[in-house]
């Protein structure tokens, strides 16, 4: 790098391995959303996958507690720069709940409740890449943070997490979602600061 | 919206810092090849020390429209590492890096087409319109407020505009050029809220902001205003509520908010 900036020293020089190019710890949890925080009351929740045969899955709260439930270490980085080390959430993995589902399709569209959509591969979301998580920090996900329950892939810009996840749709080609169409990365992998378009 | 071409890390100048508030300051910075922006976009400053430690922020753009220079306001966290730096060592004729604009979603444009793209979704971006735009600021999220307010005068643009804004004493103020009066001011109409000391004279008692200043300061749900809100999370989220239960659409609330890194 070139260029510096007369007089700044900045702060850390001991800097965490754990922190993507361009991201600041930060020891709250900031929010980032377009709109209002949706309300869901978990007796009307429910989370469904749909596949290009149209047949969706379709899990109640109570359905969805009565599956495999995970706890969740892992850092989150999101694009406005800020990372939050060594969360904890519980949550059901993506494995467990793509395991009776059928496609051959390879892109998955996630929709919130709100109206909120995000792209993502579907091999990002297996393997133990990915949640429906409804518990940060021992407590039920307040609903700012997406509760009650949100999609968690940590190994992307946080943006890609759902709050108030509602379905994950399966489609044949990558298409963009709301932020996605709005300026920021189709893809969103923060080691390689893919922000932005 | 701005394509990756438009949007490469650029180097500006810094042409003008003056106070804004007792714990901000304005910087006025010439970009080369900065493109332009729509009102309500954002953008990344880099730092970077001599050893190449770099650490970057995102500021709202107070100003809108073509030219290469974009105006910030920035306040300064006491525990920050680039705000302190931004607020009381950046001096006239430094030179930063940026990158942008940035952002497609809380943005307003004067007379870009009809409604309805918009409301079906679209791509994210609003056009004007007859509907009125209520705009609501908190302390230092009033900035990209106030670059929707500077679009829509320099457009002489008809749309109702309103502005409820909510700082803790007089001094506080983010551009009180720009929110001064109404004077010459197409359809703008400014509320303030003080929080913590009001103008002498004031006539209401200093206190945060409430469900009924809400309700009684912003265009009514009846109206189908477009609302964009920008402060602390706190505020966003309460006046979000209030907003939705006094009958206003969420799909025409837009929020972005402030805080967390510095």
């Amino acid at each position: 790098m070139s260029f510096i900036t007369r007089g700044f020293s900045g702060r850390s020089r001991d800097r965490d391995p754990r922190i993507p190019p361009g991201q600041t710890e930060v020891g709250d949890f900031p929010v980032l959303s377009a709109g209002p925080t949706p309300h869901i009351d978990t007796a009307e929740w429910e989370f469904s996958i749909v596949p290009e045969s149209g047949e969706a899955r379709t899990w109640s709260w109570e359905q969805l507690m009565a599956e495999k439930i995970e706890e969740v270490t892992t850092d989150i980085h999101c694009v406005t720069h800020w990372t939050k080390l060594g969360t904890s959430w519980r949550g059901v993995s993506l494995d467990t709940l793509f395991a009776d589902v059928e496609t051959s399709q390879d892109y998955v569209m996630a929709h919130s409740y709100g109206g909120y959509t995000t792209n993502v591969p579907l091999d990002e979301l297996l393997n133990g890449q990915a949640w429906i998580a409804f518990e940060f920090d021992g407590e039920p996900l307040d609903p700012e943070h997406g509760g009650p329950a949100r999609l968690i892939v940590p190994h992307l810009y946080f943006w890609k997490s759902a709050k108030w996840v509602r379905s994950l749709v399966m489609m044949a080609d990558d298409e963009p979602g709301f932020w996605e169409q709005s300026g920021y990365h189709i893809h969103g992998d923060p080691w390689k600061e893919e922000r932005y378009w | 919206m701005s394509g990756a071409s438009d949007t490469a890390w650029r180097v500006g100048t810094v042409v003008e810092v003056h106070p804004e508030t007792p714990s901000a300051r304005r910087i006025i910075i010439d970009v080369d090849g900065w493109p332009g922006n729509i009102a309500g976009q954002h953008l990344d400053v880099r730092l970077t020390a001599p050893d190449g430690y770099s650490a970057t922020r995102s500021y709202s753009i107070a100003s809108a429209g073509p030219g290469s220079r974009v105006d910030l306001a920035v306040d300064k966290l006491p525990d920050g590492e680039v705000s302190p730096f931004l607020v009381d060592d950046l001096m006239v004729g430094d030179m930063l890096e940026i990158h942008g604009p940035l952002g497609g979603w809380f943005v307003w444009e004067p007379d870009a087409g009809p409604d309805a793209a918009a409301d079906a979704g679209g791509d994210g971006r609003v056009a004007a319109s007859a509907r009125p735009v209520q705009l609501i600021g908190g302390g230092s999220g009033v900035v990209p407020l106030v670059a929707m307010i500077r679009s829509h005068v320099a457009a002489d643009d008809s749309t109702p505009f309103r502005l409820l804004y909510s700082v803790r004493t007089p001094d506080d103020v983010f551009f009180p050029d720009v929110l001064a009066d109404d004077g010459g001011v197409p359809a703008l109409r400014v509320d303030l809220i003080y929080t913590r000391r009001a103008p002498d004279g004031w006539p209401v008692t200093p206190a945060r902001i409430t469900r009924d200043v809400v309700e009684s300061s912003v265009f009514p749900a009846s109206d189908n205003p477009r609302v964009y809100l920008c402060g602390s999370t706190t505020f966003v989220e309460t006046v979000a509520e209030w907003l939705v239960d006094l009958g206003h659409d969420p799909r025409s609330i837009r929020t972005e908010r402030f805080g967390g890194t510095s």
